[in-house]
């Protein structure tokens, strides 16, 4: 069977003026894949996904997303992605439950449904207690994981993850991915990004951008083997340890 | 000797008064370099701020260099070097208006210290005249280290000096302050990032306002109460799943490329008869291996203990 | 002292890096100065007026010839009853209306003492004044004309009644409410602003963990705009004594003075302001909004004070730029000294003083 893909990018290139943020980045990602995205600050990520999810207009190259073009179709691609980023997720004085009715409203989810998915969402995150409490009072790690979920809440094709996990514990750091690989299982593709290099490893496959290029894209197990390395680790610190853009 | 003393230390907010920080007791010696490791909101920069004099405890006493942090707030003011979470500098300013305006700032100069930071300094002196709001993630952290130091102080709090930044960065960062503890200033540090742990000469791991375990970090790892293995098979998402669902096994994590666990009881077989289980349940290229603890593992079994 | 120096420095960098603020702090009183000043001084023509001529007599005749004489005045109607004058107003095509009594002619010539009513549409007062002035002005010609004919001295009083807006205020008064303006807010705006953004950016942690004294971190951030400010009045006297003719009658010296303790009283508002928040908008939204209103409504210069209600005039007092503002008319226009507005100096030193112990009282130096 042939896989779907959902992202695909051709010589992907955006300058501000002399300066190539994004230089040429080519890939595929997979339907139900999780994409991991790394690279150093200043490598050009951030740039990347704003174009990926249409928020940003490439000054070359070519990219669909979930099937829509990424300079003419950028209304249907925002309502075929999710995105959650580490700073921005819910609104912390609303409850759980107006944040998920609020985000599922936005999303065009009809009544029942969202009365639904809200139910089951609370089950599975565990929440029952918490459905009335304020955003702001759940320690970080709670508010992530709400905040994926309901980031997902309209189904999208890809969910953009910007560094998701900086700052949680352990323990629910690792709840947090048991809920990416459930999404993932349902066919929902996870684009990722993360400082943390364990999460790396649990990527199906990453990139890596050094200087605005993608230095290298396969699954972990086959990086590590190129760069003879234990961990993803010492494969960022080889690839990265050569970047020219330090002070951007 | 010991620089810093902490006996007792609690600080509450908010209307539910939420223990930020709750009966913290620990010291640090001179010239050590301590780390103060966990997750967001578990009390580190609360713990910071109380140390530096911005924050009043609510009981408890502290005292670093021998001086009160509530009467001589003054002197330890004098004395100690800040950097706080957001690498407080000017975006407005040029790198090096920025260092002089620090230096002075303590009435001192550039010149007077320069040998103390010029290790750091010379990697982002080709960008003097950059504002440092310019500057990358990297490079503002060195800055603000330098600003941090320019009054040559005698104990240095960096409170989360790596968060957001990359991990060459950060390694550069613990090369940093393996070099300053060789000038005798006393380091104390905290990271959620728990590899970061083992750079540290001792550590308290931190969770909910308490200290969950302080010692060095082959201690904590010593301590560590049970054998722990690292598990691998082809699909690891259904071995998590099997794993969890095993009931003489205590407690399963992921670990980037394999799982760790720890069983209840075990002898010798243990591990062999794990192995024949899983791959009666259709598990290939199956993988154990007995490892040494990480600190992570460290502070997810305390956490454990500690009901979470 | 080399600290403090170069804290000033710093704090002047801020500004002048800064686009917005440069242009908030001296775009501002320029664009206020320029569109009060035009709006005022511009001469204004051909506006509309009727006329009920109850007279109808020679002397009538003649001031009415002269008045449509005048480019200042068209005529629309000259045989309206009082009655119909104000629905002419309601209508609001007209903007002057003057009626002649019966019998004017005679009461000029034999009582040496006629009447001329002139009513004119206040609710602009500005137009109202300048129109009901090129209006009295084209009467005394006329009288003055006369008076070179018949020896006896001819008396025409010309009744000026402002309707909508009896109290109305001069062209002049708008300059010191300008300058009260625009005084207070940028201060109270930048002070607050700039310490707050401290707090944000995370520095005023540093700045605390520091030696330096806390206070003099504030009085640092002050003195730069305190100088800004000074030049920031110097801009609008200049403008305003070049564009609109503006006097001043009293002296430079003291209108400093008095401008100095206006812009102390506000740096230690804004002080205030920046202790109680910890987010630059809300510090911006607390300094527009409480502040602005306030110097509007009761400074005197857009409504006047005398008819607001008890309540209001007893909560004007505590604004600051109230007696700002007649002390400066009184030094600008009537060309007082001190011994004159002394009350008014001693209110502004006062209430500069309270709110500088306050502010002293309540800067934090912890974080809470």
């Amino acid at each position: 069977m042939e896989t779907d893909i959902v992202i695909k990018t051709e010589k992907l290139t955006k300058r501000f003026g002399d300066f190539i943020a994004t230089n040429q980045i080519t890939f595929d990602v997979q339907a139900g894949e999780i994409f991991g995205f790394l690279g150093a600050n200043g490598a050009g990520k951030t740039t990347a996904m704003k174009m990926l999810c249409g928020l940003s207009t490439p000054t070359s190259g070519n990219a669909t997303i979930a099937g829509f073009d990424i300079y003419r179709e950028t209304e249907q691609i925002k309502k075929n992605i999710g995105y959650m980023s580490q700073k921005f997720s819910l609104y912390e004085d609303l409850t759980v439950l107006e944040n998920i009715n609020f985000f599922g409203g936005i999303y065009g989810l009809s009544k029942k449904r969202l009365s639904e998915k809200s139910e089951s969402l609370i089950e599975t995150l565990n929440m029952k207690e918490l459905r009335k409490k304020l955003v702001g009072s759940l320690p970080l790690g709670w508010k992530q994981k709400l905040a994926f979920s309901v980031s997902i809440l309209h189904e999208p094709k890809i969910v953009f993850l910007d560094e998701p996990t900086g700052g949680v514990d352990p323990v629910t750091r690792r709840q947090f991915w048991d809920l990416l690989y459930a999404a993932a299982d349902r066919g929902i593709t996870i684009f990722v990004t993360t400082h943390y290099m364990d999460e790396a490893e649990y990527c199906n496959r990453i990139t890596m951008m050094v200087d605005g290029e993608i230095k290298a894209l396969d699954t972990p197990k086959k990086l590590m083997q190129q760069y003879s390395s234990d961990s993803m680790d010492e494969v960022f610190y080889e690839l990265a340890r050569g970047a020219k853009r330090k002070a951007d | 000797m010991v620089d810093v003393q902490v006996t007792n230390i609690s600080k509450s907010y908010g209307q539910e008064r939420q223990n930020a920080v709750d009966q913290v007791s620990f010291s640090v010696s001179k010239g050590e370099l301590f780390g103060l490791i966990g997750p967001d909101g578990c009390g580190k920069t609360s713990l910071f701020r109380i140390l530096t004099t911005l924050l009043l405890p609510d009981s408890g006493t502290a005292s670093v260099n021998g001086f009160d942090i509530v009467k001589d707030f003054r002197e330890i003011r004098r004395r100690v070097g800040y950097m706080p979470g957001k690498f407080s500098l000017y975006p407005d300013l040029t790198v090096e208006e920025n260092l002089h305006f620090f230096a002075t700032l303590f009435d001192t100069t550039i010149k007077a210290n320069y040998d103390l930071i010029k290790d750091i300094y010379v990697q982002i002196a080709p960008f003097k005249d950059r504002r440092a709001g310019k500057l990358s993630g990297g490079m503002k952290q060195k800055l603000a280290l330098c600003c941090a130091l320019i009054h040559r102080p005698t104990v240095l709090f960096l409170d989360e000096p790596t968060t957001g930044v990359d991990t060459v960065s950060r390694k550069e960062f613990w090369e940093m302050l393996k070099l300053l503890k060789g000038e005798g200033i006393t380091i104390l540090v905290s990271t959620p990032y728990m590899d970061e742990a083992t750079l540290c000469e001792r550590i308290a791991l931190i969770q909910k306002g308490t200290i969950m375990s302080i010692d060095t970090p082959d201690q904590i790892i010593h301590q560590f109460p049970k054998k722990i293995y690292a598990v691998m098979a082809r699909n690891m998402g259904a071995l998590l799943a099997d794993l969890r669902s095993i009931q003489h096994i205590s407690s399963c994590n992921a670990f980037g490329q394999y799982h760790h666990i720890t069983f209840q009881d075990e002898d010798v077989r243990t591990p062999r008869k794990l192995i024949e289980e899983l791959e009666y349940r259709g598990h290939v290229d199956m993988e154990i291996t007995l490892i040494d603890p990480t600190i992570e593992d460290c502070f997810i079994n305390l956490m454990d203990r500690h009901g979470n | 002292m080399n600290q403090f120096l170069l804290f000033v420095r710093k704090e002047f960098y801020h500004v002048f890096r800064d686009p917005k603020t440069l242009l908030l702090l001296f775009g501002m009183p320029i664009a206020q100065i320029i569109l009060f000043g035009f709006a005022l001084t511009n001469e204004i023509k051909n506006s509309t007026i009727v006329i009920a001529d109850y007279a109808n007599d020679i002397a009538s005749h003649q001031i009415i010839e002269k008045l449509a004489a005048s480019n200042n005045f068209e005529i629309q109607n000259q045989n309206l009853s009082h009655v119909e004058i104000e629905g002419a107003f309601k209508k609001g095509d007209i903007k002057l209306a003057i009626v002649f009594p019966a019998n004017f002619n005679n009461d000029l010539l034999h009582t040496n003492n006629a009447q001329v009513q002139i009513i004119a549409d206040a609710s602009d007062p500005n137009t109202a004044n300048t129109l009901t002035n090129y209006a009295s002005t084209i009467i005394k010609d006329y009288q003055r004309e006369l008076t070179g004919n018949i020896m006896a001295p001819l008396q025409i009083n010309t009744n000026v009644r402002m309707i909508y807006n009896p109290e109305l205020k001069g062209v002049f008064n708008f300059v010191p409410g300008v300058m009260a303006l625009v005084l207070l807010l940028v201060c109270v705006l930048m002070t607050s602003v700039s310490i707050v953004r401290e707090k944000e950016s995370g520095t005023m942690e540093v700045l605390l963990v520091s030696p330096f004294n806390p206070i003099l971190v504030i009085i640092s951030k002050a003195v730069p705009y305190f100088f800004l400010s000074i030049i920031n009045l110097t801009v609008i006297l200049v403008l305003s004594t070049t564009l609109m003719g503006m006097p001043i009658n009293g002296s430079i010296g003291l209108l400093y003075f008095e401008s100095s303790l206006l812009i102390l009283c506000a740096l230690s508002l804004g002080l205030l302001i920046s202790n109680s928040t910890d987010s630059q908008q809300a510090a911006m939204l607390i300094s527009l909004m409480g502040m602005l209103l306030p110097v509007m409504m009761f400074t005197g210069f857009m409504f006047p004070l005398e008819n607001m209600p008890t309540g209001l005039q007893l909560f004007a007092n505590i604004v600051p730029s109230k007696w700002y503002y007649i002390a400066v008319k009184s030094i600008m226009i009537k060309g007082l000294g001190l011994s004159e507005i002394w009350r008014e100096t001693l209110i502004l030193a006062g209430m500069t003083a309270v709110l500088l112990t306050i502010s002293n009282r309540k800067f934090k130096i912890r974080l809470s």
